[in-house]
């Protein structure tokens, strides 16, 4: 007994070490100094605190879990204890950059986040203040597992949508203030950030109504509802129908910047569309998808443009030409990788886009297509003489765009074809003896797949109405793939998930600024490690790895 | 279950506080794109759009640090703070386009410095000019985008230099004030390095000399002898001008002492190289080189004011040499929003056309770029190009 | 028209229209600028000199992508910041200090020690605290899983030392001992050019003792061979995988200080590029093969130095240089099609890739 407790107290240990850690790193990169600028609820605590305490809060709640069985005392002990042992590097800090000039070494120790840290009080009683705070924080966050469900659940709920309200407020703003007037807008924020009253209201509406829905499954829980099947396709129907509606006047709704976000995702959408039938489906691993998406862009940029490189036509007029030189250059391009498998295959077409991308930029194709000045002055799309310059406008032409595409991943699934690219996705031999042509094959998906990049491409080329060799570098084909991956491979909903999740969240949250990204790489681990399949995988992979893992058990590859 | 309780939140917090909503303008905006209303304590709201993540996120985080301390010193405007609302460009077209929107979507901000990057500028001043706001970029060079027949748009305004003034004068000092008669260009393929390379050639070519070589590296790229070796072989020049940043230009010159045939060439760069950051990572290599650019010692005290400032607030010396054009940016927008505000009470109003009119009218604004003069496409840059040279690890200008 | 594709000699008649037009570019381009021979032989011996002494930076990180590549079977697109994240480390802590307080040129010997001991020790804490958390919960996933969170180590990582350091050029001292040139055979070679050559075929050895001759080496080889068995022997398959990023990061680290050496600045973005070159280097090397992966790096610095004076000046192309990476890749291009499991690779490319 006594031995099984000195362990518990090690592990009490080591996780608050480890949320210190988290904690002090968050600090010295400049992160929670950043978004200590960025009030949350305005006068009470800053977006930075948030991240500050959501390593011990988190773990002191996820310990007390295990052990909340056994006596009260304890859980609340330990939760306490893991906050005060967070608290310790990060007094440690305080005391070095108190005492030492670290920051020549580290630039991020600023007076900002040390007075961020310290609460503004001196060192003495600021490092006191916190140890207090973070203390009584975890300790809070592991008595909170203690409650029952019926109080538990409103006051996670409670905080969860304050503080998902908190985030998103610089955008809640905008559109408050679009419906409702400078006049609601200024009462409900100040500044950026929402009021306390605010989120003192959102938090008991929100738990109020998460004690409601509590209550009522546990009532409804002892009737299991049995759903006919007609009423499921009916209800099935309506949600189908209401699912286009609200796409059609999405952007009334979101105005010029969602709008805009939203259009980012589309082409997005319809590159990962396109990735998806070529390594979804035909499990090729193609790391140069970019320069498809170049091409497009660039065919359309030349046609169209009003500068001394263009050529005089119209977005209409350009739009097969682009579509029509990628599928032929998704053609050409995959005749060289015919025979190649698995990472070779994926090292030549990173190569390929690297490719097209310094042709783009080299002064050798200067004359022709623009070099490092790009192309500039492309016409935005216009129908029936009405230019569509507004993200508003454009936001159709994308939805058009990606519903035929994922009309035609869709027919293509479930076609011959489709089966035959799976089939090469599982097994390239064993395909081969089954009598499938892999040069068709590959090459029919190479080429789709390229398609729908020129498409995006084009679109692209006239959103934008200047295109720069810059803007297809490898890190366009690394998002669509970590995209569709994220979404999970071979799923058509999947695409939309994950071209939601990488392109448009990272857009909504530009407060992290300079740590966009590595809030993104953060964020591809831990979604990986959350759900390695994905988000909202494909029927037939999830019964694969299912059928996989029973047939393979424990094979390692 | 989630999204049910999502709607049902939304709408009791968007109905109850609709409840309270009350008042109307009293102010009668007759500008003809608009005014900006800051009430009683509402701050004044500018934003910026540089790089400020990615490879080149130095040069845009210099930048906002000069409109950050521009906003500090200046303190207040007719009793209203200023904020300032920090965006990212990406230093690409579509990052500037994102930019931009989310700039324009927010009718409480009243003007914008940036991009950083030229592809950045030319969707955003697009959009930013339809959208009927100002923008003034501390660090676009490109020719285009204040060209009337290619990029320009009303709502642009820039002060940095024009690659057109910058290359030229260039070319000007090393003909006739140096002496030389054959020199070569490097760029790497940013459209700031580019365009300038290509000015410079030709303005050096125009004025006599001959062009060995023009040739171009890439971004990124580290051993850049194999290049250099071979703008040896093709001359080896009197003089070799690259006008990149400092990573590229800190190899390059490193690299260009020790190769065979370069030694007796002179080397030179411009303002994308002139910073604390360059001349520790040119290091003894670069001593004698020179740069085309701003002369920051011209503002005298000014400058160095905003130095102890930098060094304090960000622990570091200025890292680029942007931070100088953004913080004259800004303050070229504090002044004319000083001019064309109406103060109505506790609240002011800002025409946004009456801005545009200002800020194209500035005249002798006294910046520590220069003196700062906008001509009718926007270019306010000091036409004063002046050369520095770098001695005892310090700019030490030299021309004119 | 597709339908005559599936006549398999059209297919290769088109591969080897597609390998003609390669070489008959390559050789009219040498032959071009052999005729008009711009360049006096210095050019071409510094050329071929930075060429190795680069391909030699790119043979010790390729080696790292493909021991990884051998046990995992996956593509370590974090391995760059690896090679990027010590030396940036000991450049802040101990070389610029050290440089500054003139230590750096009294004990050149104790300095390098230093230096090296913190840019490995990061180097490799790094790569196992990344291996430990975004990749061992996932070694049963399906293999583009772990591609996915590399990538995001790698933008976690890029970041989290830009964040550290700052996002500037970090200039690394000059060292006196390795400052200047030595005449060997009449052509002058950059001393520090020499370090990195001297030191990477050290490495090689040492390394190549290592997995040969010991214990540990003999374990990683059967883990890479198959991990089931190998636990069936008795081995600790993690303990095994651990020491294999273990010695790719610290081979990584070590790259990062020859680089330092060589170039003399540092930067938060350095490790970015170098490192999808040597992913380059160790496919077209043969992926899993660490000869391979060495000769790949060579092979892959020589194409990037030689390649756009050799193949492009000749052909009269503006700023031939700019296109060291089309010249690069489409060699690759090349060698795969004619060899598609790369130069040494061979047990790996039917079965596993």
């Amino acid at each position: 007994m006594t031995d099984k407790k000195r362990i518990d107290i090690r592990e009490v240990i080591n996780q608050g070490l480890l949320a210190g850690l988290v904690a002090l790193s968050l600090s010295v990169i400049g992160f929670i100094s950043l978004l200590g600028e960025r009030e949350m609820i305005a006068g009470i605590f800053t977006m930075g605190h948030v991240f500050l305490f959501a390593a011990p809060v988190g773990i002191a709640s996820v310990l007390a879990e295990k052990i909340k069985h056994e006596n009260t005392g304890k859980v609340l002990g330990f939760g306490f204890l893991i906050g005060v042992i967070t608290a310790l590097p990060l007094i440690v800090l305080i005391i070095l950059a108190t005492s030492f000039d670290i920051r020549q070494f580290l630039v991020n120790v600023s007076p900002e986040l040390i007075h961020l840290l310290t609460f503004g009080q001196n060192l003495v009683v600021g490092s006191i203040m916190l140890v207090v705070i973070t203390g009584i924080l975890s300790l809070l966050a592991a008595g909170l597992r203690l409650l029952p469900e019926i109080w538990r659940r409103p006051i996670t709920s409670g905080l969860a949508w304050t503080l998902l309200f908190g985030t998103f407020s610089e955008i809640l703003l905008s559109r408050v203030r679009a419906f409702f007037g400078r006049g609601v807008a200024k009462l409900v924020f100040s500044g950026k950030a929402l009021n306390p009253i605010t989120a003192l209201l959102i938090l008991i509406i929100a738990a109020a109504i998460a004690y409601w829905n509590v209550t009522k499954r546990s009532k409804s829980e002892q009737k299991e509802v049995e759903v006919s099947p007609e009423k499921q396709q009916k209800s099935q129907r309506i949600r189908v129908v209401v699912g286009i509606i609200s796409l059609l006047i999405l952007p009334l709704l979101l105005g010029t910047y969602l709008s805009e976000v939203m259009n980012n995702v589309g082409i997005y959408v319809l590159m990962g569309l396109g990735l998806n039938i070529v390594v979804g489906f035909a499990g090729l691993l193609d790391l140069g998808y970019v320069a498809f998406f170049a091409i497009g862009a660039y065919v359309m940029g030349i046609l169209t443009s009003e500068g001394h490189l263009g050529l005089g036509f119209t977005f209409w007029t350009a739009l097969p030409f682009s579509v029509l030189a990628s599928t032929l250059f998704g053609i050409l391009l995959g005749i060289p990788v015919l025979r190649m498998r698995g990472d070779y295959l994926a090292i030549v077409t990173l190569g390929f886009g690297e490719i097209i991308r310094i042709l783009a930029l080299s002064d050798m194709l200067k004359q022709f297509i623009g070099g490092a000045q790009g192309v500039l002055q492309i016409p935005k799309p216009s129908i029936f003489g009405y230019d569509l310059t507004k993200p508003e406008a454009l936001y159709y032409i994308i939805l058009i765009g990606v519903l035929i595409a994922a009309f035609v991943s869709w027919r293509l699934r479930d076609s011959r074809l489709g089966r035959q690219w799976m089939a090469l996705r599982e097994d390239e031999t064993v395909a081969e003896a089954m009598g499938i042509n892999l040069v068709n094959t590959k090459l029919l998906a190479f080429a789709t797949g390229a398609a729908f990049s020129g498409l995006a491409g084009a679109i692209f080329a006239s959103k934008l109405t200047s295109i720069f060799p810059h803007s297809f570098n490898l890190i366009v084909s690394i998002n669509v793939l970590s995209l569709i991956i994220v979404g999970g491979i071979g799923s058509l909903p999947g695409v939309v998930v994950g071209a939601l999740i990488l392109v448009g969240l990272p857009e909504l949250l530009r407060e992290f600024a300079e740590h966009r990204l590595l809030m993104y790489g953060a964020l591809l681990i831990v979604m990986m490690l959350a759900k390695p399949e994905g988000f909202w995988p494909s029927e037939t992979i999830k019964r694969e790895l299912h059928a996989h893992k029973e047939f393979e058990a424990g094979s390692s590859d | 279950m989630l999204k049910r309780s999502f709607i049902i939140v939304g709408l009791l917090v968007i109905a109850s506080m609709a409840l309270a909503a009350c008042g109307g303008p009293t102010f009668e905006c007759e500008d003809p794109i608009g005014c900006v209303t800051y009430g009683a304590d509402e701050p004044i709201r500018i934003a910026s759009a540089l790089v400020i993540s990615g490879p080149n996120t130095d040069l845009g985080t210099d930048s906002q640090y000069g409109v950050e301390i521009a906003i500090d010193f200046k303190g207040e405007i007719m009793g209203h703070a200023i904020e300032l609302q920090a965006e990212d460009d990406g230093c690409s077209a579509e990052g500037g386009q994102s930019a931009g929107q989310k700039i324009v979507s927010d009718p409480t901000i009243v003007a914008v410095v940036g991009t950083s990057c030229s592809g950045a500028g030319v969707p955003m001043s697009e959009v930013v000019s339809e959208a009927g706001y100002a923008m003034v970029s501390p660090s676009n060079t490109s020719p285009a985008l204040t060209d009337p027949e290619s990029a320009w748009n009303p709502g642009y305004l820039r002060t940095a230099h024009n690659d057109k003034v910058q290359g030229k004068a260039m070319a000007d000092f090393a003909y006739n004030v140096l002496g030389v008669t054959s020199a070569a260009a490097i760029h790497d393929g940013d459209p700031y390095t580019e365009g300038l390379a290509a000015v410079f050639a030709a303005s050096f070519e125009e004025l006599g000399g001959t062009i060995v070589e023009f040739t171009a590296v890439n971004k990124g790229d580290t051993d850049m002898r194999p290049v250099l070796s071979a703008v040896a072989a093709a001359g080896p020049p009197e003089l070799l001008y690259y006008p990149v940043f400092t990573a590229e230009g800190g190899f390059l010159t490193k690299q260009a002492k020790e190769v065979s045939g370069l030694e007796g060439t002179v080397l030179s760069a411009a303002d994308g190289m002139i910073s604390d950051a360059a001349i520790e990572a040119v290091g003894e290599a670069g001593e004698g080189m020179y740069f085309s650019g701003p002369d920051l010692s011209f503002s005298g005290g000014l400058y160095e004011d905003f130095i102890a400032k930098y060094e304090e607030k960000y622990g570091a010396k200025p890292i680029s040499v942007f931070h100088a054009h953004a913080f004259d940016a800004a303050n070229m927008i504090f002044a004319c929003i000083e001019e064309v505000a109406m103060q109505d009470g506790d609240s002011i109003h800002i025409g946004r056309q009456a801005l545009r009119t200002c800020l194209y009218a500035t005249s002798g604004f006294e910046g520590i770029t220069g003196e700062l003069t906008c001509n009718e496409y926007g270019d306010c840059a000091d036409p004063k190009i002046s050369v520095s040279q770098l001695n005892g690890g310090a700019y030490e200008r030299i021309w004119p | 028209m597709l339908r005559r594709l599936q006549d398999i000699n059209v297919l290769d008649l088109v591969l080897w229209v597609f390998r003609a037009v390669i070489i008959i570019v390559v050789v009219w381009g040498t032959i071009a600028t052999i005729i008009e021979n711009p360049y006096p032989a210095v050019t071409w011996t510094e050329t071929i000199i930075a060429g190795i002494a680069q391909g030699s930076l790119y043979a010790l990180i390729a080696i790292g992508y493909t021991l990884v590549y051998g046990v995992l079977f996956m593509i370590n697109f974090a391995h760059g910041e690896f090679f990027m994240s010590g030396i940036m480390t000991a450049t802040i802590f101990l070389a610029q200090p050290m440089g500054e307080s003139g230590f750096l040129d009294t004990y050149p010997f104790i300095s390098i020690l230093l230096i090296t001991v913190v840019t490995v020790l990061v180097s490799v804490g790094i790569a196992l605290l990344t291996e430990r958390v975004a990749y061992r919960p996932l070694r049963k996933a399906p293999r583009l899983v772990p591609l996915i969170t590399a990538i995001g180590a790698s933008f976690f990582w890029q970041n989290f030392i830009r964040g550290l350091y700052g996002s500037e050029v970090k200039p690394f001292p000059q060292m006196a001992i390795m400052a200047g040139k030595v005449s060997i055979a009449g052509f002058p070679i950059l001393k520090s050019h020499i370090v990195v050559i001297v030191a990477t075929i050290l490495m090689l050895i040492g390394l190549y003792v290592f997995v040969m001759k010991t214990k540990t080496g003999k374990s990683i080889r059967a883990v890479a061979e198959n991990k089931d068995v190998a636990a069936l022997m008795g081995i600790d398959v993690d303990r095994a995988v651990s020491t294999t990023f273990a010695l790719g990061s610290a081979m990584a680290g070590i790259a990062g200080i020859l680089y330092a050496f060589v170039f003399r600045q540092v930067h938060f973005y350095m490790g970015f590029i170098p490192g999808i070159k040597a992913f380059t280097a160790a496919v077209l090397g043969g992926i899993g093969s660490i000869p391979g992966a060495a000769l790949g790096g060579l092979f892959l610095g020589m194409f990037e130095s030689v390649g756009p004076g050799l193949f492009l000046e000749g052909l009269g192309i503006p700023a031939p240089h700019q296109l060291k990476d089309v010249i690069a890749f489409t060699m690759l291009v090349l060698i795969l099609i004619f060899r598609p499991q790369g130069i040494l690779g061979e047990r790996l490319a039917e079965e596993k890739a």
